[in-house]
């Protein structure tokens, strides 16, 4: 386990690290037990407020350029990165006053496309636009290439690791996963034991969110192994780009994303029960009209050209699933669910819920349909599970894993708690099930009184709490009307699994903390998206 | 199609419809207003068109023009203000975007975005003509929309389902709250109409230049009944409403191979009105004509959602 990072300077992407004194310490704080729907998760509020924030001066760019003066930021970073070569040449050329324009003709677009994110609890305001930033986040060829092969050894781990999970649990078996962290779960589903998802899939989407502190140096915060949303943004933020800089796209070959609505229907078809006949009938499932993620639901319905269906358009007949059409009830072979597990079946889970279709989980299990995600494979994302990471990768696949995890102390451990305690002031603690960034401890933002209550609080009940250090997150220019200026960055890429294969496609949603010098990513706090670009070799 | 998408298509587009028909009843309203002392009495009289005097007097008491204006226009308590009915006729199109072009459903977003905007206070008598000219231009600009890029199937049949449904009904109000100015002693022969009264119930379905190019300067009552019952030339008339319903059937019943109960009961409408004369209409009482007719179409829509399975 590597010694917490103390780090002083921050990796700019487009500029390179800083060489200047940078307090930009930044707390990767994934929460794997919030809601899964919803706009994408981020680092919750509290977690990273009042961090200290040193790298923001106006980077260099078309201000300078056009200043003809250099800046200080300029003496600060080590110099133009390569994959951002093409787009800052043409950067230098473009006039500020017409980007602004361009600034707020995408928020238009995006406001008529009715882009939104519902929130709860608020009649007039409720639906609200995810800011929008026109800086794309470059990867390289190379840097994705790397990245791509860690996501695919993850995934393909996560899916052996439910397998067996849900069978014969050989892992703990093996002595590398305690049984407590299965037994005592809230996230294992017991109704998953000895079930074979058709195709042996589990994880059908996978979002995996990732944190970068350097050139080749990227970390998983978390993976979101139920339903993880935000590829519409991946989606309509590159129709928005190329509608407004087409001249973009012909400076600079990017790969592109928008097959994958087509991928994911194939994938999901290709999951299909083994007795469907013909082509596999596919629906989405939403819990409806005010869910937060609503948008997203009959956007990929839409792109997939599917039907999007609500608990009460479905009912079970003569052993299926079937949708109320026009003419009839209709079977369907594979749903994919965007509705937590909970919610999905009155009879064998949540008895309370107006969502789910009565009786659903029992054709399931009987092999009648697919669904996507399975249920259960919240165990693979929980945060206890976390920390496990490394080697169940190792256990499942027999190679070391390419993506590091965030080194992450179990309390549980003496030894471990002991050195949490004596570091708490450089450390994130968490709650193992916690969520939302209630009652954790943010140690380099908080003060003596808070550190000593906290201290007070781990030593209760130690087995409460994981530990974290803090890491400085990258950081990738926005668009200000000052000029460029850096902001803190994550990168969720999106991954379909089926029994073809895993596809991933190249870059994912960049989400933007647009507050100077915030790590809060989350579009609730005044987070927002970028597109984000994966070049050609 | 999934029931619920037809019956999403359905009613956004009677609301679309209503919107339409409702800033139209109001533009003829201020019109006719501005020549009458008893103004208020016309105001009163949209009121009773919408089909919504009695919950007005229930809020509001006595009818005023400018409570009758914002009551039209964007009372919150008036599930038929136009507000209120873009804003339901976009969320129905949210239910059913799958169903719709990206240009429609850009359209009709946008047209409650516009409306919302210009609806969120109060809007003044100077203001009420451009305000109105809005509403029926975002009206146009989705059926535009729609006319030009959505696929002649089910989806489009279930829309207009819902569209010739609202006009027939509306233009069956227009008529019935209007027919004391056709009747009685209008139907003597010679008699010529009030030129303003007669002047609303066309401008009511901006109709005033077809029935000229119809009829030239001869305005009588038994022409404009026949004009707008019987003429299915006349596309707000109710034997023109009632023809795209049954041809709408009938699509759906080459889609389906079968005709319901609905599509029958259109059938029968229109075999009335083609043996209907509007003298005979006139003589055994156009209310009663009317009322008939009203309960007929809401039968059919009725039907319509049961034979298609709008609702589980």
């Amino acid at each position: 386990m590597i010694a917490p990072m103390r780090m002083t300077t921050t990796f700019d992407e487009m500029w390179g690290r800083g060489t200047g004194q940078s307090q930009d310490a930044a707390v990767p704080n994934g929460s794997p037990d919030g809601p899964p729907e919803g706009p994408p998760e981020a680092p919750p509020e509290g977690s990273v407020n009042g961090t200290p924030h040193g790298a923001d001066s106006v980077l260099p760019g078309i201000q300078a350029a056009r200043s003809g003066r250099m800046t200080q930021a300029q003496v600060m970073y080590q110099g133009l990165r390569p994959p951002y070569a093409a787009f800052d040449d043409w950067l230098t050329g473009e006039n500020p006053a017409r980007l602004l324009r361009k600034q707020h003709e995408a928020e238009e677009v995006f406001r008529l496309t009715g882009i939104t994110f519902n929130v709860y609890g608020r009649a007039e305001a409720a639906e609200r636009l995810i800011p929008f930033d026109i800086i794309p986040r470059i990867l390289s060829a190379r840097e994705w290439a790397r990245l791509a092969r860690g996501i695919e050894q993850r995934v393909r781990a996560i899916n052996a690791f439910l397998h067996d999970i849900y069978h014969r649990q050989e892992i703990v078996r093996a002595g590398r996963l305690p049984a407590e962290m299965i037994a005592r779960n809230a996230a294992f589903l017991p109704q998953m034991i000895g079930v074979e998802p058709p195709g042996g899939v589990y994880t059908h989407i996978v979002g995996i969110d990732l944190v970068r502190t350097g050139e080749d140096e990227f970390f998983v915060l978390e993976d979101n192994a139920r339903t993880p949303s935000g590829v519409s943004y991946m989606l309509e933020n590159r129709e928005t780009m190329l509608q407004m800089f087409p001249e973009l796209f012909a400076r600079n070959r990017v790969r592109p994303v928008s097959n994958y609505p087509l991928n994911l229907r194939r994938s999901l078809a290709a999951c299909a029960p083994r007795a469907t006949k013909g082509d596999p009938v596919v629906a989405v499932l939403t819990p409806g009209l005010y869910n937060s993620a609503y948008y997203e639901h009959s956007f990929l319905a839409d792109k997939m050209g599917v039907e999007l269906v609500e608990g009460h358009d479905l009912r079970v007949m003569d052993g299926r699933v079937a949708m109320r059409t026009t003419q009839g009830y209709k079977p369907i072979d594979v749903l994919y669910r965007r509705v937590d597990d909970d919610f999905l079946d009155p009879l064998n889970f949540n008895a309370d819920s107006g969502l789910g279709v009565p009786g659903l989980f029992d054709i399931y299990r009987a092999g009648g349909i697919t669904i996507a995600n399975a249920p259960g494979t919240g165990i693979a994302d929980d945060k206890a599970i976390y920390s496990y990471m490394p080697d169940i990768v190792r256990f499942y696949t027999g190679e070391a894993p390419i993506l590091q995890n965030v080194p992450t102390w179990r309390c549980n451990d003496p030894s471990a708690l002991s050195y949490v305690l004596d570091n708490l002031h450089d450390l994130v603690v968490k709650e193992v099930h916690g969520s939302g960034g209630y009652g954790m401890l943010v140690g380099p933002t908080s003060n003596k009184k808070e550190i000593a209550a906290f201290r007070d609080k781990l030593l209760a009940n130690p087995a409460n709490y994981i530990a974290q250090p803090t890491l400085a997150l990258s950081t990738v220019p926005i668009f200000t009307r000052a000029g460029l200026a850096p902001r803190h960055v994550d990168l969720r890429p999106y991954v379909l699994v089926s029994p073809d294969g895993v596809t991933i496609t190249p870059g994912g949603l960049t989400r933007v903390a647009l507050k100077k010098g915030s790590l809060v990513v989350n579009s609730s706090q005044g987070g927002g998206t970028k597109d984000t670009w994966v070049l050609e070799e | 199609m999934l029931g619920k998408t037809a019956n999403g298509l359905y009613w956004m587009f009677r609301y679309l419809e209503r919107s339409e028909n409702t800033a139209r009843l109001m533009a003829a309203g201020q019109r006719i207003a501005l020549t009458r002392s008893h103004a208020d009495d016309e105001w009163a009289s949209v009121l009773e068109t919408t089909a919504t005097l009695g919950p007005y007097r229930a809020r509001h008491g006595e009818v005023t023009r400018d409570n009758a204006i914002h009551w039209m226009l964007c009372d919150r308590d008036n599930a038929s203000s136009v507000l209120a009915v873009v804003e339901s006729a976009r969320n129905n199109a949210r239910l059913v975007r799958t169903a719709l072009t990206r240009e429609v459903w850009e359209s009709v977003n946008e047209s409650w975005m516009i409306l919302r905007n210009l609806l969120s206070q109060r809007v003044g008598e100077r203001e009420l003509p451009a305000v109105l000219t809005v509403i029926r231009n975002r009206s146009a600009h989705v059926r535009g929309a729609f006319a030009g890029t959505m696929l002649r199937n089910d989806i489009y049949n279930f829309a207009r389902l819902g569209t010739f449904i609202e006009r027939a009904d509306n233009t069956a109000r227009l008529l019935d709250v209007k027919s004391y100015v056709l009747l009685p002693s209008a139907h003597a022969v010679g008699s010529s109409l009030d030129n303003v009264q007669w002047e609303t119930i066309l401008r009511s379905v901006s109709a005033e230049g077809a029935y000229r190019m119809t009829y030239g300067q001869d305005v009588r009552a038994r022409n404009i009944a026949q004009f707008l019952i019987l003429d299915r030339r006349m596309p707000r008339s109710l034997a023109f409403s009632v023809g795209k319903l049954v041809d709408n059937f009938g699509f759906l019943a080459d889609a389906y191979g079968t005709l319901p109960p609905s599509g029958k009961k259109a059938a029968a409408l229109q075999t009335g009105f083609a043996s209907a004369s509007v003298d005979g209409l006139l003589d055994s009482g156009l209310h009663e004509f009317v009322q008939g007719f009203l309960r007929d179409i809401a039968d059919l829509g009725a039907q319509a959602e049961v034979d298609y399975r709008f609702y589980d």
